[in-house]
Order: structure tokens, then sequence, then C-alpha cells
């Protein structure tokens, strides 16, 4: 059937690796985007220069610290957290009682800030940073192989998205931000510290960029700019699945990430704009998202 | 009872809406163990005077205090903390979570809480419901639901706002059994209402409000002789 359209296995299982590789970097990014926008009502346009800035800050602990990839994994999403608090606690704050716009643009600048920062310093050709030795190799899959770094991208990805899936709807804590989330001054009156969760929220989402920038460092090089190539599909994603849907973000990071590295396959001039083929067709057809709740 | 601090005071309670003035001036006292409603057509303060005091509107002037502790000057998340519940208007029941997890919700302000299995042999429908969405309950189950969930909580000082509202007979006969039982049991309600036969029944004493005032104040047995100012006040 496939050879019939001039397709080889191998290369359709290749792109379809490729789609999960990138589907696994807009799923950790949308969820952390979606979590943030649920809470705090800020599109946190800088969610990009955040992931960047957890790739150069894994760069950074080996060149200077010389701590390995997976001492990074740990680091790289506390220190992006603490990042996220002081945003959250010097600036955003100010902002919530303003219109959207306002928080989009303050992160908007802190991305541009960022990345020219990096710019100036890096230049715009990426840093290498080499995955670690026990992840280097190849992993024979019977129909395919794969490379076990990028088996370990998928698998980690997919295993944090569960994992903050679980913690959002099955625990307390999950209960305390969804009640927070519809009606933030009754869970006030409750007597929970609904200010503290914000701010813990936005160290939360950062930190999954912070995560999502350590695995992407091997795979795409330290680049100042790694940030901004995917956060416009990561937005398009959080539109496709709905703004707010937990559920939503990871399902459709996944499944856009498929169909983009489906259509390299099939007809690979439309590739790069697939995904926002999909997104103009769900706001038409379903405002939404595909998992959102209809306002 | 009347040598005895009362248990809230509130003095010359002023508040606003961002520019908006709403209320004008509001004394009320409640000592421990009664209850208290708050009459008053629509839009004369009175859910208002309840949000002032758990802290959700925020801009006050004048006092709120509880056994003597400054409530205006607590943050939001610490006025509930200090032994009181709160039943909002339209019951607050969260859409996005569990009927379980709306209940387990409110943290524990002191000993002393009506245990889970109490709550559910008294709300039978809410275990057999525990694990469906908490806005698919009908309106009278979301309303034991809002007030359960109180109960949990350990508050003595419950702030319950027009619980019976848009509720059919028989369940609002139900919500005054169970108010019933909380004032025999010793906590202090206190209660806005629109429904006055309903109150009436209820409570020790009674607040008019008007245009962000307290306007007038009896108690249940001064009740026969105010039937013609109230029936001004509340315009039926």
């Amino acid at each position: 059937m496939l050879e019939l359209l001039g397709i080889s296995p191998i290369q359709l299982y290749g792109q379809l690796v490729l789609g999960l590789i990138n589907g696994s970097f807009y799923a950790l990014l949308s969820l952390g985007l979606a979590v943030i926008f649920g809470m705090l009502n800020v599109i946190n346009f800088a969610h990009g220069a955040l992931y960047m800035l957890g790739a150069f800050v894994a760069f950074f602990a080996l060149d200077l610290l010389g701590l390995n990839y997976w001492a990074a994994l740990v680091i790289v999403p506390l220190v992006l957290a603490l990042v996220g608090v002081v945003i959250e606690r010097t600036m955003l704050r100010r902002l919530y009682q303003l219109d959207h716009l306002y928080g989009l643009l303050l992160t908007f600048g802190i991305a541009l800030m960022l990345e020219g920062v990096f710019r100036h310093y890096y230049g715009s050709s990426g840093i290498p940073y080499a995955p670690p030795p026990e992840l280097v190799g190849p992993l024979n899959l019977g129909f395919m192989i794969l490379p076990i770094y990028r088996g370990w991208v998928i698998a980690a990805s997919l295993v944090l998205c569960l994992f903050t899936w679980y913690i959002i709807e099955r625990t307390r804590l999950g209960a305390l931000l969804r009640a927070a989330t519809e009606n933030p001054s009754l869970v006030q009156a409750f007597g929970i510290n609904v200010p503290l969760m914000l701010t813990l929220t936005y160290a939360g989402g950062v930190a999954l960029a912070g995560f999502a920038g350590v695995l992407a460092a091997p795979i795409y090089q330290v680049n100042p700019a790694m940030g901004s190539n995917l956060i416009i599909v990561v937005f398009a994603v959080v539109v496709v699945g709905g703004m707010g849907s937990i559920m939503g973000a990871i399902v459709t990071g996944y499944a856009l990430g498929i169909l983009e590295g489906l259509t390299k396959v099939f007809y690979p001039p439309a590739s790069a704009i697939v995904i926002f083929v999909v997104m103009a067709v769900v706001l038409l057809v379903r405002p939404a998202g595909l998992f959102g709740r209809e306002a | 009872m009347l040598d005895r601090a009362p248990l809230l005071k509130v003095a010359d309670l002023q508040a606003w809406y961002g520019e908006s003035h709403v209320l004008h001036g509001v004394d009320i006292e409640i000592n421990e163990g009664e209850t208290v409603t708050l009459l008053g057509r629509n839009g004369a303060g009175k859910t208002t005077t309840l949000r002032s005091i758990i802290g959700i509107v925020r801009k006050r002037t004048g006092t709120i205090s509880l056994r003597g502790t400054d409530l205006l000057k607590l943050s939001p998340h610490r006025v509930a903390t200090q032994g009181i519940g709160y039943v909002p208007e339209e019951r607050g029941i969260f859409a996005t979570l569990t009927v379980e997890e709306n209940l387990m919700l409110p943290p524990q302000v002191a000993e002393g809480g009506m245990p889970v299995d109490e709550i559910y042999r008294l709300f039978p429908n809410l275990l057999e419901r525990k694990t469906s969405p908490g806005t698919k309950l009908s309106g009278g189950e979301q309303q034991m639901l809002a007030m359960a969930r109180i109960l949990r909580t350990g508050a003595r000082l419950i702030l319950l706002d027009e619980p019976t509202e848009g509720l059919a007979p028989v369940i609002v006969q139900r919500i005054g059994e169970i108010i019933q039982t909380l004032k025999t049991t010793g906590f202090t309600v206190l209660l806005v209402e629109q429904n006055f036969r309903f109150a009436s029944k209820l409570a020790d004493r009674h607040y008019v409000m008007e245009d962000g005032k307290v306007v007038d104040h009896f108690t249940s047995g001064e009740l026969d002789q105010k039937v013609d100012s109230l029936h001004k006040y509340l315009g039926v």
C-alpha cells in the first residue's frame, strides 16, 4: 500500500518518531501554558524564552559547574521555578486586575529581553550539548532503529505530562487549583492562600518549560532562538486543544506533532502550515477548542 | 446575655465595589448561639454585608470584629480560619470538582467539625453522587452540599446567603430543619433571606436593611407589632 504511494516504511516511521518528538515538546509546553492561563488568566508569551533559558542553564551547569545532564534535569526545573517566582511576585501579580492583554505584553517583553541578551552573548548559531553517554546509541525496535535518546525524550515527556495531569485532576492540590481557577475569591473565603497558589502555579508551569529545555538541548542544540521557533506552534496547540484544558493540551500536543510528521511524508510542502490550518478550522467550527468547555 | 461581648460585632461598616459606594454604615451584633437574619429587598446590601465580613469585598471601613479580633486587618484567607463558614448565594459549587472534592475542599478551621461519615448519613444523596460533577446535582442537593462542606470545617459561625432561593417548598422545609439542628447544637448563624416566613420561624432576631444601611432591628417576639412596617421595607 505504502509502496504504491512511493513511500518507504522507514521514511514513514522516521517521520512518525520525529513527529512524536516534536509533539513531546508541544505537549510539555502547552501543558504549562494551559495551567498558567487557567489559573492566572495570563497568556504567558515568555514560555518559549523560559524553555530556551532552561537549555542554557543546563549548558551553564555543565560548562561552569561540571554538572551532567541528569543533574541538570533536576536542577534546571528548580532554578526555572525560582525565576518564575520572581517574575510572578515582582511583575505579573500587579497585572491580574487588568485586561489579559497586559499580561501578554509583559511576558512578550520578557521573552524579547531574554532572547536578546542570549543572542548578544552567544550569537544565533547553536551550542552543542552532548546527550548523556547512557542514552547514546541505537535501539532496535524490530521494524525500525530508534536512537535511544529520542525514545527517552518521548517516554520522559509522556510520563511527566501524565504525572502533571494526575496531580491536577486526581489530588487534593489539584482540586484546589481547579476550584481556584473557577472562583478564586470563594476559595480564598474558605481560608486558602490563593495568591500563594498563583505563584506556585506559575513556578510549576515555568519549571515544566525548563525541563523541556533540558530534554531539547541534546536534540536541537542550545540556541537563543529555540524558544521563539516553538512558541507560535505551541500557542496553536493550546488554541486547538482548548484554553485551560489539561488533557486537551497533552493530547493535542502529541496529535499535532504526529500530524506534522505525517504531512512531511505525504505532502512535505504543507508540513510547515498544517498545524495552523487545523487551528483555523477548529476556531471556525469549535471556538472553545477540541477539549475546551463551551463558555 | 446582655453583659457579654457579642461574638460578631459589625459597626459603621461602609463598603465599596470599585468606585461604587454600597454599604453606608451597617451595625450588627450577634451573640454566641444566636440565629440572626438580615432582611431587605434585592440590592439593599445584605449579600455585600456577608461578603464584607468574610473578606471577599476588600474596600471597607468601620469595624468587623470576631471575639475581639479585627477582621478588617486580616488578609482574605485568614478570615475563615478564625472560625467562620461561608455559604455563598447560588451555593458556589465548583463544576470542575466532583461532589466529594467539593465537600472536602474547605480546609478545617477548628476542632469539632462534623465527621464525613456523619455528613453522608445526614445527606445520603451526596454519598450516592459523590463521584459526579458538583453542578450535576439538583439545586436542593447543591445547597445541602454547600452547607455540608462548611459543617465539616469546624466553623461555629455560619454565614448563610439565601439558602432557599429558587428551591421547591419541600426542600426549603428540609433546609429549615437543618438550620434548626444547627441552632440547637450551638452554632451561630447569620442568615440572609428574602423569604421572611422562612426566616421568622428560625431566627431569634432580625435586622432590616435598606439602601446599604440597617434601618430596623427587632426580636422574633416583637414580630406582630412590626408586620406593617416590614411590608413596607420588603415590599411584599
